[in-house]
């Protein structure tokens, strides 16, 4: 029998133990004293939450097909593991062989969220590796970072050794072989990460200085050496077809948020939200070809046992070949009993035949996204999503049988007036009367509207990188606002409201364009008590407050200042192929309304052509 | 044709819960691709039925589930290709096929047999070992059972049929199911009380060795209410 880290004591103590056990369906055993580089991939939040990420099980199943790696996996231990962990001085462990994480060569984190940061410290911290890269010695692991929130590293950047800037399957190889050649060669740590800065892609924090002005702002990020490059370019795999899946991901005895087999059709959108940072970082647009994923929905499915298949990409309905997966995948699997799940699909005709036939219409309901209220708002953010689109989508779902739609808004957003706010009352208003125009005796039942609102934060690498937030007051004085408004329409009844909490937004608005000088709040908000950020019920704004006071932090001046359109940003030294130019000239053109064509209408030379694949190439 | 399962749970699986072992079933028969059925409509699923759900922490040689299949292999087939898709730890021990009026798996169970093992640090196990048979002599034994509102003495003795000795672990036949069900745990507390040492809810480690069914009056294994699949079968056609 396979041994484990934890005690039955304390398994049968904790909530969930077999979250801490491994063992899983399809999880890789290898014997550790038979590999050179032993890898811990980590996801810093709960096991249900990581297990459902697609992007590890694809590393983990890239790394594994190397013979002289084995790559195992780690998830944030919950608060009562933890506190146990804490108390009886218990080191975090690998899922896989059980062995304590401060002996394996390499820890990468995936960083999916700036909410997760303190579950980074609470990682490191519980695996006994120093949090503070300046202090790890040759003995800990190197700590490297990867995924959407390495676009800007630097608030975190002083607790990682690495970072990983792009798209995972392109030179893991590299770094891999480089840090076996130095083991052979008498490794050295502070040798290894010079080498590794040569690596393109590979971000070594510690080897950049950081200049400020006297204003706070940046004035240089300036490698040390002559060696090291200047810009960091992110990674991108130019053929999708030609990318590694993981044909058999590792499946949970527990179940987790994505308990199903996950297809990612496509990389990037073509959209050009502004907004929308996965829309930027992720250009260009690229998708997998229709046969390829026909033969891993067969293998996947078969090789995890999964009842369900759901389709990923940041815009469905943009894959060139999506009716004839889609009705593949029904008549292939829907026989046999798996569920179809389609997400971010846009209502037309199509997509409401094919929701018929794999949901139950009574009791589903029908999403929308067009994020603002008014026409004018959503010209602002080139959401391409016009209120008659909307308006005959939703007659035709009605029509259709369905009776319940959902209507995704975001508050806060640049240029925002008090009419465009309200503007998101009188759509909702305006769906229930396509409803009541449908003779009585044709309808199903109540109609009922739902809309929610979350508040916007600007993030790097997008045209609203420049824009300014607010104050938690004004973005509450706004939800009140689209609410009373909401109570005034004649449909009210039919109707219904609902925000999320503007202090996680404003936390999210720091971490997410914050610079260096934030690492020590973030140690600082940990060292007070904060974990699991994302959970509403274990998020102490107060706690962070007074972390961001006590080292000298104003926070207004990562939220409120306006930022000057030549200002150099703190994530500047990486290079996403996207232009600061285009995006200086999408931040101007959501100034004046003007939208700007997607991708497949025509190129609007933002950059990322140079990545030679994708949409760039076929028109 | 309704199907009954045997299998067995051990090490680290112990850890894992009834429902999760539930769905662990469901996807290993999707994996193993048997003949199972489906239930109509927007979400189709394998109708299962669990004998009596295991404690988190409780291993077993003895728990049963019944399916619904369209066609089988005989029996021996069965069970190769279905353990082909299991984890270490977790083995399907048989495969039978049950009469057409046959009681499902959870309506049936009456009994269980339980072999307590002792984790380090907690007793002397010699102590319990020497007084089982003066334990279980008495004529009743008495214990305060707990529920939401309220609080009330309950005599567990006509509950436990057996309790010995065997092999030098204690074992125990206790009534399981709806009707009259007792927890292995329970048992012990109360012994711990009789011989008035403190209870620790850590110490035993419980497995259970069978699951059993009421045949007039005899616990027999619930595994007996169906029979070998000799030959390959399929469902007639209505």
């Amino acid at each position: 029998m396979p041994k484990l880290a934890l005690s039955d004591e304390i398994l049968l103590t904790v909530d969930k133990p077999a979250r801490y056990i491994g063992n899983e369906v399809n999880s890789v055993k290898k014997d550790p004293s038979k590999v050179d580089v032993r890898f811990v991939m980590c996801f810093p939040d709960v096991y249900e939450i990581g297990m459902s990420h697609l992007g590890i099980q694809l590393l983990y199943d890239m790394f594994n097909r190397r013979e002289d790696v084995y790559c195992e996996r780690v998830y944030a231990p919950w608060t009562d593991l933890d506190a146990i962990m804490r108390e009886q001085k218990i080191p975090l462990f690998a899922l896989e062989s059980q062995d304590p994480i401060k002996d394996f060569d390499f820890l990468g984190i995936t960083i999916q969220y700036e909410m997760c940061y303190t579950n980074i410290l609470q990682v490191l911290d519980l695996s006994q590796i120093p949090i503070w890269a300046k202090d790890r010695s040759e003995e800990d692991p190197i700590v490297i970072g990867g995924g959407p929130c390495t676009y800007n590293p630097e608030p975190i950047a002083e607790f990682f050794d690495l970072f990983y800037i792009g798209e995972g399957e392109t030179v893991y190889d590299e770094l891999l072989d480089l840090y076996k050649e130095e083991k052979k060669n008498g490794y050295n740590r502070e040798r290894f990460l010079r080498k590794a800065a040569g690596v393109e892609g590979i971000y070594v924090p510690s080897l950049y200085n950081v200049s400020h002005h006297e204003d706070g702002t940046v004035e240089a990020i300036t490698p040390i050496y002559d060696d090291v490059p200047k810009t960091v370019k992110k990674q991108v795999v130019s053929d999708m077809s030609e990318a590694t899946y993981p044909e058999k991901p590792v499946v949970p005895y527990i179940k987790v948020t994505q308990d199903r087999v996950v297809l990612e059709i496509q990389r990037g959108c073509i959209r050009g939200c502004r907004f929308c940072q996965a829309g930027m970082i992720y250009r260009p647009n690229r998708y997998r070809n229709l046969e390829t994923l026909k033969e891993y929905a067969y293998k996947m499915l078969k090789n995890t046992g999964h009842g369900e298949i759901s389709l990923s990409s940041l815009s469905s309905s943009d894959y060139p070949e999506l009716k004839e997966l889609t009705y593949f995948l029904i008549e292939e699997f829907g026989r046999q009993g798996v569920n179809i799940s389609l997400p971010s699909l846009r209502i037309d005709a199509f997509s409401l035949d094919v929701m018929s036939k794999v949901q139950d219409i009574k009791k589903s309901s029908l999403t929308f996204a067009p994020e603002a209220g008014s026409q004018r708002m959503r010209n602002v953010i080139n959401k391409g999503l016009t209120e008659e689109i909307i308006l005959s989508g939703a007659m035709e779902a009605f029509k259709g049988g369905w009776n319940k739609v959902k209507l995704y808004f975001m508050l806060g957003l640049p240029g925002e007036t008090e009419e465009d706010q309200k503007g998101i009352a009188y759509l909702a208003q305006r769906i229930a009367e396509e409803y009541f125009s449908i003779p009585k005796h044709e309808r199903n039942g109540r109609v009922q509207i739902t809309a929610s609102a979350s508040f916007f934060v600007p993030k790097p690498f997008t045209p609203f990188q420049w824009a300014t937030m607010k104050q938690p007051k004004d973005y509450m004085d706004s939800a009140h606002l689209v609410n009373d408004t909401f109570r005034q329409q004649v449909n009210r009844k039919c109707l219904s409201f609902k925000w999320h909490d503007a202090k996680t937004t404003i936390l999210e608005g720091v971490l997410a364009r914050g610079d260096r000088k934030l690492a020590s709040s973030i140690y600082e908000a940990y060292k007070s008590g904060c974990m699991f950020d994302s959970w509403t019920e274990y998020f102490y704004y107060d706690k962070w407050m007074d972390a961001f006071e006590k080292t000298g932090i104003d926070i207004d001046f990562y939220t409120t200042r306006p930022r000057n359109l030549d200002e150099v940003f703190p994530w500047d030294f990486i290079d996403i192929g996207v232009t600061k130019e285009f995006m200086k000239r999408e931040w101007l053109n959501a100034m004046e309304e003007k939208v700007t064509p997607n991708c497949k209408m025509q190129c609007s030379g933002c950059g990322a052509a140079r990545y030679k694949g994708g949409i760039c190439y076929e028109n | 044709m309704k199907i009954r399962m045997k299998f067995s749970k051990n090490g680290p699986l112990k850890f894992v819960g009834h429902l999760d072992i539930m769905r662990y079933f469901q996807k290993v028969f999707r994996r193993s691709s048997v003949d199972i059925a489906y239930s109509k409509g927007y979400s189709p699923h394998q109708i299962l039925s669990f004998a009596a759900p295991l404690g988190l922490g409780v291993t077993s040689d003895g728990e049963y589930l019944d399916a619904e299949f369209h066609s089988s292999e005989s029996s021996a087939d069965m069970l190769r290709i279905i353990n082909e898709q299991m984890n270490e730890g977790i083995e399907l021990l048989e495969f039978k096929l049950l009469p057409d009026k046959c009681k499902n798996a959870m309506s049936s169970v009456a009994g269980a047999d339980y072999r307590i093992t002792f984790r380090e640090g907690y007793y002397d196990e010699t102590l319990f070992l020497d007084n089982v048979s003066e334990f279980i002599s008495q004529e009743s034994i008495f214990i305060i059972k707990k529920t939401k509102k309220s609080e009330k003495e309950v005599d567990i003795r006509p509950m436990i049929y057996e309790m010995d000795v065997v092999d030098g672990h204690i074992f125990m036949k206790l009534a399981t199911g709806s009707v009259n069900n007792l927890k292995p745990n329970l048992v012990m507390e109360a012994f711990c009380r009789y011989l008035g040492v403190e209870h620790h809810k850590f110490a035993f480690q419980i497995h259970r060795l069978e699951t059993y069914l009421d045949n007039d009056g005899n616990l027999m294994p619930l595994g007996s209410a169906g029979e070998e699949i000799i030959a390959p079968i399929k469902e007639k056609e209505d």
